[in-house]
C-alpha cells in the first residue's frame, strides 16, 4: 500500500518539479517572481484541448503543437513585452503584474472559452501494472518517466551545452557573466522558452487527472512556489527535490491523515523551512 | 583621553587580507589623517570601525569603550557619524527631510515618533546646519536636484544632526570643485574647533596638508608611517608606496 | 521634473478631513436605494483594507497577500462573538487580534527576502481557509454563518441600511484619519528613507525590522476590522469569500490607485467598488478589464491612477498638486 502512495507521490511531484524547476529558471536568470505561473500551465492545457478536441488534430500533434505555441507566446512573447517593461522597476511591480496577468487570464477563460471542466485523455491509458509485491497505476508510472526524461533534458542542456552553460553564469553572477560578453537579456529569454516547455509538458501530463480548467493553475502555480520555496530557490536541484517532496507529503498526508488538510501540512512544512532554512533545503546563502 | 583606540585590526574577505593588523589611536578632539595608495584598506577600515564589516580580529575602543563588531546604527547612536565616498542620501525626499531623518532615530521610541516629539528643535537645528553649510536655500528641494557639491554638502550636514563626537571622513573632497573644497576644509576645521574629533581619508595632499594635525599612511594593509603632514611627506616609505606620484 | 512636495497648513488639513466626513456620510442622506447604500457601506469597508495594505505595500515596501486571511478572522470573531460581547466590542478585538497575529506572522518572515514575506503570508491565507472550511464545529464549517446581526446600542438599532452606513462611515473615517496622522508623523519620514535607500536609513538608526513590522501589523489590523464591519453588511459569510483570491484583489486596488500614496488605495478601492456598477452593461468583462488596466497602469503608469488625477489637477489649475503625506 505504502509503495503504490510513494509512486502515486512521486508522479504528482513529478508534474509539481517540472513547473517549480521552471520557476527557479526564471528566478535565477532574472530575479522576478513568476505569480502566473499557474496560468502559464493553463494555457497550454487549453491550446492542448483547441486543437485535439475541438479542432480534431491528431493527439500527439496537438500536444507538440501547443508546447511550441506556449514556447513563442509565453516564452519570447511573455519576454519582449512584460519582462522587458518592468524587470528595471524591481521585483514589486512584476509580482504585481504577474498577479494582475494571472486574473486576466483566468478570467478571460471564463468569459471567452468556458467555465467549465473539459477532460483532456491521457497519452497512455491508465491500467493497474501487476509488480512484484504492488500494483501500481500505469498513469503514474508513465508520468514519473515523462517528467524524468524532460527534466533530466533540460538539466543536460543547462549543464553541457554552450547556451546552457551561458544560462548557468547569468544565474550564479550576472555582473561577471556581463562582462565576460554573455547577453544577459538573451539568457532570460533561454529561460522563458525553457519554462515555456517544462510548463507545456506539466500540462499535458496534469490535464487527464486534473481536468483542464480555467482556475486548474491555482493549486499546481501554488504547489510549485511551495516547491520552489522548501527545496531552494537558487538551485534547480532544489526545486526538484521540493517538487517531489510536495507531492509526496500531500500524497502521505491524504491518506493518513486526512484529505482536507493535505495542503495544511504541506504549509506547516513550508513556514517551517521560512523560519529555519528559508533559503530552502538545498539552498545556498545569498551574499 | 583617547577618543579612538584600535588594536590589531584584521580584516580578512576569504583569504584576502585587506587590513593586516592595523594599531593606532586618536585624541580628543584631534583632526586625523588616514591615507594610503588605493586599495590599501582605508574605506575597509573605516567599515570595520563603524560595525558594517565585521573585525576579523583587533579591538576597537571608542572613548574608553570597546565597541568592537558593534552594529552599525549602534555605533551611530553611540556618536559615531561617517559619510561615503559615494554619497548615499535620500533622493525623493526634501534636504530638510533628509536632515530631520538623520536624527530622528537616535531619539525616543518607535511610539513617541508617532507624536512628533522634539520635531520643532529637530527641524531648528537642521535649520541652522543647513545656514552653516550655505546650503538653507534648497531645503524644500528634492536631494536629487541638488549639484553634486550641494549633495556632499548634505551627506555632511546629515552627519552632523547627532551631534557626534567622531566623525568619519571618507574622501570629502572627492568629485568635488577647487571652490567648494575650500569651503569644506572651513567647515571641517570649524567642527574640529567646536571640539569633535575627525579622521579624515583623503587622496588630495593639499587638503591633508591644510587639515590634518597626524596623518596614518595604510599600505596593503599596514600601517607603514606615523607622523605629522610634514614628516609624512618626506617618508621614503610613504613616497614608494605611492610611486611619488600625487599630486 | 519633480517639485519639492508642498506643506499643508492645519487649516487646510482639517478643512479637508471634514469635507471627507461628510463625503463619507453623504450617501445617508442622498441614496434611497438599499443597493446603493450597501453599495457605499462596501466601499468604505473597502478603502480602510486598502489603505492599511498600502501602508505595508507602498509604505513599507512589503508584499502581503495576508488581507482575505485576516478580513475572514475579523468576520468570523464578529460573526461567532459578537452575540456574546456585542458588536461594540466584537469589532476593535478583532482588529486587536488580527493585530497580534500580525506580529506573530511578520515577526519571523520579515528578517528573510522580500517575497518570502508574499510566500508567508499566502501561506497563511490559505491556512485559515482550510481551518475555516474543516472546523464546521467551531465555524459552521462551508456553510457558513447565518443571521449576523447588526450592532444596537440599547434599544436604538442600526440595521438599515442608511444607519449602518453611518457605522461603517465612521469607522472609516477613524481609521483613515488615524493612518494619516501615522503616516504623517516621524513614521511617514522614515517609511519614505526605507524606500528610498534602505541601507542608509539602517546605518542613520532606522529599525528597518520595527518599521517594517508595525506596519505589518497595523495593516492586519485594518483588514480584521474590515473584516468585522463586513460580516454585518452581508449578514452572511462563508469561507469561500476569504479565499485566497480576495487578497490578490486587494493587491491590485492598491496598485491600480497608487501606491506609496495616502489617497492612492481610496481611489483603487472606489474603482474597484464602483466601477462594476458604472459598467453594468460589461459586468462580465469588468474583471477581465479590471486586470488589464492593472497590467497596462503597472507598465504605462507605474505611480496609479492618482498620477492620473495629479495630471488633471495641474492641467487645471497649473500647479501640482500637495501630496497628503510626504
Amino acid at each position: 500500500m505504502i509503495e503504490q502512495l510513494l509512486v502515486k507521490g512521486l508522479s504528482l511531484g513529478a508534474i509539481y518539479a517540472m513547473i517549480a524547476i521552471g520557476f527557479c529558471l526564471l528566478w535565477q536568470t532574472s530575479r522576478l517572481v513568476n505569480f502566473a505561473e499557474g496560468e502559464f500551465v493553463t494555457i497550454p492545457a487549453f491550446l492542448m484541448v483547441l486543437f485535439y478536441s475541438v479542432l480534431g488534430v491528431p493527439y500527439a500533434l496537438a500536444i507538440l503543437v501547443a508546447i511550441l505555441l506556449a514556447a513563442l507566446l509565453l516564452g519570447f512573447g511573455m519576454k519582449k513585452t512584460l519582462v522587458d517593461a518592468l524587470i528595471t522597476r524591481g521585483n514589486t511591480p512584476f509580482v504585481v503584474t504577474t498577479i494582475a496577468l494571472g486574473f486576466f487570464v483566468k478570467d478571460s477563460l471564463t468569459v471567452f472559452a468556458t467555465p467549465e471542466a473539459l477532460s483532456f485523455p491521457s497519452m497512455v491509458r491508465q491500467v493497474p501494472l501487476q509488480f512484484p509485491g504492488a500494483v501500481f497505476s500505469s498513469l503514474d508510472l508513465w508520468n514519473i518517466f515523462v517528467a524524468a526524461v524532460v527534466i533530466v533534458g533540460v538539466s543536460f542542456f543547462i549543464r553541457k551545452s554552450r547556451p546552457g552553460k551561458a544560462l548557468q553564469a547569468v544565474a550564479q553572477n550576472r555582473e561577471a557573466a556581463v562582462i565576460m560578453g554573455i547577453d544577459a537579456q538573451k539568457m532570460i529569454l533561454l529561460a522563458f522558452t525553457i519554462n515555456a516547455v517544462l510548463v507545456a509538458f506539466a500540462a499535458a501530463l496534469a490535464a487527464p487527472t486534473y481536468m483542464v480548467k480555467y482556475d486548474m493553475g491555482n493549486e499546481l502555480g501554488l504547489k510549485a512556489f511551495y516547491a520552489a520555496i522548501i527545496g531552494g530557490f537558487n538551485q534547480v536541484r532544489g526545486a526538484l527535490l521540493g517538487g517531489l517532496l510536495v507531492g509526496l507529503i500531500e500524497t502521505l498526508t491524504a491518506a493518513y491523515i486526512s484529505t482536507q488538510y493535505k495542503s495544511g501540512f504541506v504549509l506547516l512544512v513550508l513556514i517551517a523551512v521560512i523560519l529555519f532554512k528559508p533559503e530552502g533545503l538545498l539552498g545556498t546563502k545569498e551574499q | 583621553m583617547k577618543a579612538l583606540q584600535v588594536d590589531g585590526l584584521k580584516k580578512n574577505f576569504h583569504g584576502f587580507a585587506a587590513l593586516r593588523g592595523v594599531d593606532l589611536y586618536v585624541n580628543e578632539g584631534e583632526l586625523f589623517g588616514l591615507i594610503g595608495p588605493n586599495g590599501s584598506g582605508k574605506t575597509t577600515f573605516f567599515n570595520c570601525l563603524t560595525g558594517i564589516l565585521k573585525c576579523s580580529s583587533g579591538r576597537v575602543v571608542f572613548k574608553g569603550r570597546e565597541i568592537t563588531n558593534s552594529a552599525p546604527d549602534a555605533t551611530y547612536r553611540m556618536g559615531i557619524g561617517r559619510t561615503f565616498q559615494l554619497i548615499e542620501l535620500f533622493p525623493g525626499m526634501t534636504v530638510l527631510d533628509n536632515m530631520l531623518l538623520a536624527m530622528q532615530e537616535s531619539q525616543g521610541s518607535m511610539f513617541s515618533r508617532l507624536f512628533r516629539v522634539r520635531e520643532e528643535a529637530n527641524e531648528q537645528r537642521a535649520l541652522e546646519l543647513l545656514e552653516f553649510l550655505r546650503i538653507s536655500h534648497v531645503r524644500d528641494e528634492l536631494a536629487k536636484n541638488l549639484s553634486y557639491g550641494q549633495q556632499k554638502l548634505l551627506d555632511f550636514g546629515m552627519v552632523l544632526m547627532s551631534k557626534p563626537e567622531l566623525i568619519l571622513l571618507d574622501e570629502p573632497s572627492c568629485g568635488v570643485e577647487i571652490q567648494m573644497r575650500q569651503e569644506m576644509v572651513h567647515y571641517i576645521k570649524e567642527l574640529n574647533r567646536q571640539g569633535t574629533t575627525i579622521i579624515v581619508i583623503e587622496h588630495n595632499m593639499d587638503v591633508l596638508m591644510d587639515l590634518c594635525t597626524r596623518i596614518v599612511v595604510l599600505d596593503s594593509g599596514e600601517k607603514i608611517a606615523e607622523g605629522s603632514p610634514r614628516e609624512i611627506q618626506n617618508n621614503q616609505k610613504v613616497i614608494d608606496a605611492y610611486f611619488g606620484a600625487e599630486e | 521634473m519633480a517639485q519639492a512636495n508642498q506643506r499643508m497648513s492645519l487649516r487646510s488639513v482639517l478643512i479637508g478631513w471634514g469635507c471627507a466626513l461628510v463625503l463619507l456620510l453623504l450617501p445617508v442622506l442622498v441614496f434611497r436605494s438599499q443597493y446603493l447604500l450597501y453599495l457605499s457601506s462596501l466601499t468604505c469597508i473597502y478603502m480602510i483594507v486598502a489603505c492599511g495594505l498600502n501602508i505595508v505595500l507602498g509604505y513599507a515596501g512589503q508584499i502581503s497577500l495576508a488581507q482575505a486571511g485576516f478580513l475572514g478572522i475579523g468576520a468570523y470573531v464578529c460573526a461567532l462573538l459578537g452575540p456574546v460581547v456585542t458588536f461594540w466590542v466584537a469589532l476593535p478585538l478583532a482588529g486587536v487580534i488580527c493585530f497580534i497575529i500580525g506580529l506573530g506572522l511578520g515577526f519571523p518572515s520579515l528578517r528573510v527576502k522580500t517575497h518570502f514575506l508574499a510566500m508567508v503570508t499566502l501561506g497563511f491565507t490559505v491556512i485559515v481557509y482550510l481551518i475555516l472550511v474543516n472546523e464546521e464545529k467551531w465555524t459552521g464549517g462551508p456553510f457558513g454563518v447565518f443571521n449576523i446581526a447588526r450592532p444596537k446600542i440599547g434599544s436604538l438599532s442600526f440595521s438599515s441600511p442608511a444607519s449602518y452606513h453611518v457605522v461603517v462611515a465612521l469607522c472609516a473615517f477613524l481609521l483613515l484619519l488615524l493612518a494619516f496622522w501615522a503616516l504623517n508623523s516621524q513614521w511617514g519620514r522614515a517609511f519614505k528613507a526605507i524606500r528610498e535607500n534602505e541601507g542608509r536609513a539602517e546605518m542613520l538608526g532606522v529599525s528597518l525590522r520595527n518599521y517594517k513590522l508595525m506596519a505589518f501589523a497595523i495593516g492586519s489590523a485594518f483588514a480584521g476590522i474590515g473584516g468585522a464591519l463586513i460580516a454585518p453588511l452581508f449578514g452572511y459569510i462563508d469561507p469561500t469569500m476569504f479565499a485566497l483570491g480576495f487578497s490578490f484583489q486587494f493587491l491590485l486596488m492598491v496598485v491600480v490607485g497608487g501606491t506609496g500614496r495616502f489617497e492612492g488605495p481610496l481611489l483603487g478601492a472606489m474603482i474597484m467598488a464602483l466601477l462594476p456598477e458604472v459598467l453594468r452593461v460589461t459586468e462580465k468583462f469588468f474583471p477581465i478589464i479590471f486586470a488589464l488596466a492593472a497590467i497596462l497602469i503597472m507598465v504605462f503608469m507605474p505611480k496609479g491612477s492618482v498620477s492620473a488625477v495629479d495630471w488633471v489637477y495641474k492641467k487645471l489649475t497649473g500647479q501640482e498638486e500637495p501630496h497628503l503625506t510626504k
